[in-house]
Formats: structure tokens, C-alpha cells, sequence
């Protein structure tokens, strides 16, 4: 089993492609590995209830670890309260955390 | 030994005309030059650069001329026979009416649902 | 921190100023990683080399009605400054190479201290003594 942690930047709304980071995350889980997703600047915009937040939820249940860029979130005045399920605010040392317990670490 | 190594570049014609190569397939060709473990793996409209038949000559601005315009699909060629093995999202080629006959020889088909199963024969994922 | 707890960490950044919030995502990746007491090492390619150039100044700015001073504009080589002493604060290293290249071709070689020239082997060579390497791309 190997542990990834995956950095998605890109805004939900502009980019088809964090569907894709999407999928990979719940690939690499159903493989069997360790997998966070670390939602990071407009990649953030995923995780306020919306038309494409249920994804994470979706993720979340499959075993992949969400987490929100806590500065990220409050720089875009978005309250835990509006956190959709299955999505964690976290400060960006768990990126540190990760690099330092040797995860393959990438960003999207 | 060397951690084995997967460049993905997605991004496409970022600045190929602007500097003469994909900075991406450049570095990653400098790397094998210095005897590193890299692969590559094509995806998005990235792709594209396996196509052959590429040609971006006769750029010229006023009284200039773009002498060394970008050869990605010689480029693509070139990393594979320093020895670098070349992959591409095949649903990515479909999606864009890019046929196998139309690419290169040697770059390889990876279907997107077995990218996990390809990550895990590298010990770095590298996504510039 | 305990030693056996140290960790070299690579980063490889590629944006250019002012440009994308990645710079400044990619800074305080670097913040809390000194402030966790490892060792950092940069490597800048493509317009990321401009970040430690010499020369950036800054501005007032007339639609906040602020003097250069009270703008107080960040520029991000005094945040690569400020990143260099909290290494030293902290016991740590900081190491920074620049693309020769890409410098070479922004015309940017005036770069602050702390800081060199280098090649993509330099990366590798990073990549193959670091405990872990982080790749932070140019993307929208």
C-alpha cells in the first residue's frame, strides 16, 4: 500500500479536469492505497455545498481523505458550516505531514 | 538506486513557440541526460504532442523570423531513444479524433481507469 | 528538532510573479515546513527565477490612495528573504537554485543573496538526497 496525496488547485467550476483528479483519487483508494485529497486556492470552491461539492462526499465515502486549506476557505468566506459533508478544514502543514511521512505527493 | 520518476504533462502549447520545445518534455529529456529514471505520461490535449506531422514553421513578425520552431513530435522521439518510455491517456486521444496510426511509434496506450495501476510502479509522481 | 525527525524537503516551483496565487501557496508550503524544522531546498524553472530577482519594486498605488510605503506591496524576493531568516532562525537550510537558462533568457541574473544558478541535474540530484520531492506546476 502506498500513501498519495493528491493537491487539487483547480476551480470546480472552470476546469474539467478535477473530475478527473476526482476519479483518480477514488482509483488510487480502490487499489488499495492510502490516498488524501488537499484542496488547495480555487480548488477550495469544491468543498461550500453546491452543484459539483456531492463529488467529495462521494470521495470521502470511498475512503479518500478530503481536506480544505483552512486559509483557503476563510480567504473566500466560506464558513464550516457550508462545508459539505465529508470535507475537513485543515491547515497546509498536512501537505508538510504527508511530504514528511514520504507520500507520493502531486498536484493537480 | 534511482526512485523511478512520471513526468505527467497535461498542459499543451504552453509556450512552445516561446521557447522552441515543451519546457515539460525538455526538462525531462535534460533529466535523462543526467542519467535520471524518467518516464513520461501524456495527458489532456498533451497528447497531441505525439502526433506526427507536427509542423509550426513560418512564424514571422515583421522583419523576424522564427528560425528553430518547436518539433514536439521529434522531441517525443528523441526522449524515447534516450530511453524514456512515453505514455498517453488513450481516452484523452479518442476524445480529441486522435487515431493510434496518427502517433508516433513507441509512445505507449494507457487506459485512464489503469493510471493507478501504472502509478504504482514509480516511487515519484511528478505533475508539472 | 530532534534530528531523526529532520527532513530535507525539494520543492520545484515554475510561476512567475504577480502572476497565480501559486507562488504564495507554494511560500507557505515552505513557511511550515521551516517552521516544522526542516530543510528546504527551491528550484525555480521557467518564470518561477524571477521571484528572487533583485530588482522588483515597490509601487504606490493611487486607487487605494496609499504612498509606496503605506502600500507596502509584497514583492516576493522579501518573502524569500524573510523565508531565508526563518531558516536560519529556526536551524534550518534553505537552499535555492535558479534555472540558469530561464534566467538567462528573462534577462533576471540579479537575483538576491542565498541564491544560485543551476540545471535540471541539480534538481535530480535534490530529488535523489531529499526525503521527499514536491513538484508545484503552472496551472490555472
Amino acid at each position: 500500500m502506498t500513501t498519495y496525496l493528491l493537491i487539487g488547485s483547480q476551480d470546480p467550476f472552470e476546469h474539467s479536469g478535477v473530475q478527473k483528479l476526482y476519479s483518480l483519487a477514488a482509483d488510487l483508494a480502490a487499489a488499495g492505497n492510502e490516498v488524501t485529497l488537499m484542496l488547495v486556492e480555487n480548488g477550495v470552491l469544491a468543498a461550500r455545498r453546491s452543484t459539483v461539492s456531492e463529488a467529495l462526499q462521494d470521495l470521502s465515502a470511498k475512503g479518500v481523505s478530503v481536506l480544505a486549506d483552512s486559509f483557503a476557505l476563510r480567504e473566500r468566506g466560506i464558513e464550516q458550516a457550508r462545508l459539505q459533508s465529508g470535507v475537513q478544514p485543515a491547515p497546509i502543514d498536512h501537505v508538510i505531514e504527508h511530504l514528511e511521512a514520504g507520500a507520493v505527493a502531486f498536484w493537480n | 538506486m534511482a526512485t523511478k520518476t512520471l513526468n505527467i504533462i497535461e498542459s499543451a502549447y504552453r509556450a512552445t513557440l516561446e521557447e522552441q520545445d515543451d519546457t515539460i518534455v525538455w526538462i525531462s529529456s535534460a533529466l535523462r541526460g543526467a542519467s535520471a529514471e524518467v518516464d513520461v505520461l501524456l495527458e489532456g490535449s498533451a497528447v497531441n504532442y505525439a502526433v506526427r506531422g507536427q509542423d509550426a514553421t513560418g512564424l514571422a513578425l515583421g522583419t523576424w523570423q522564427q528560425s528553430q520552431p518547436p518539433r514536439l513530435d521529434h522531441d517525443i522521439k528523441n526522449l524515447m531513444d534516450k530511453g524514456a518510455a512515453v505514455f498517453f491517456v488513450a481516452d484523452d486521444a479518442a476524445e480529441r479524433g486522435i487515431e493510434r496510426t496518427d502517433m508516433v511509434d513507441g509512445v505507449q496506450p494507457i487506459a485512464r481507469r489503469d493510471m493507478a495501476q501504472l502509478f504504482s510502479g514509480y516511487g515519484r509522481i511528478w505533475r508539472w | 528538532m530532534n534530528d531523526s525527525k529532520k527532513k530535507t524537503l525539494t520543492f520545484a516551483i515554475m510561476d512567475a510573479p504577480f502572476e497565480s496565487a501559486r507562488s504564495t501557496t507554494a511560500f507557505r508550503l515552505m513557511d511550515a515546513a521551516l517552521r516544522r524544522g526542516h530543510d528546504v531546498r527551491v528550484f525555480a524553472y521557467e518564470g518561477a527565477v524571477a521571484l528572487t530577482f533583485d530588482k522588483q519594486a515597490a509601487h504606490p498605488n493611487a486607487v487605494h490612495g496609499r504612498d509606496a510605503a503605506e502600500e507596502d506591496h509584497p514583492l516576493p524576493k522579501d518573502q524569500v528573504r524573510a523565508l531565508q531568516a526563518l531558516a536560519k532562525d529556526k536551524g534550518c537550510t534553505m537552499e535555492w537554485i535558479n534555472c540558469g537558462l530561464c534566467v538567462d533568457e528573462r534577462g533576471v541574473g540579479e537575483a538576491i543573496e542565498g541564491t544560485k544558478r543551476g540545471t535540471p541535474g541539480d534538481l535530480w540530484k535534490w530529488a535523489e538526497s531529499s526525503d521527499n520531492t514536491l513538484i508545484i506546476p503552472t496551472r490555472g
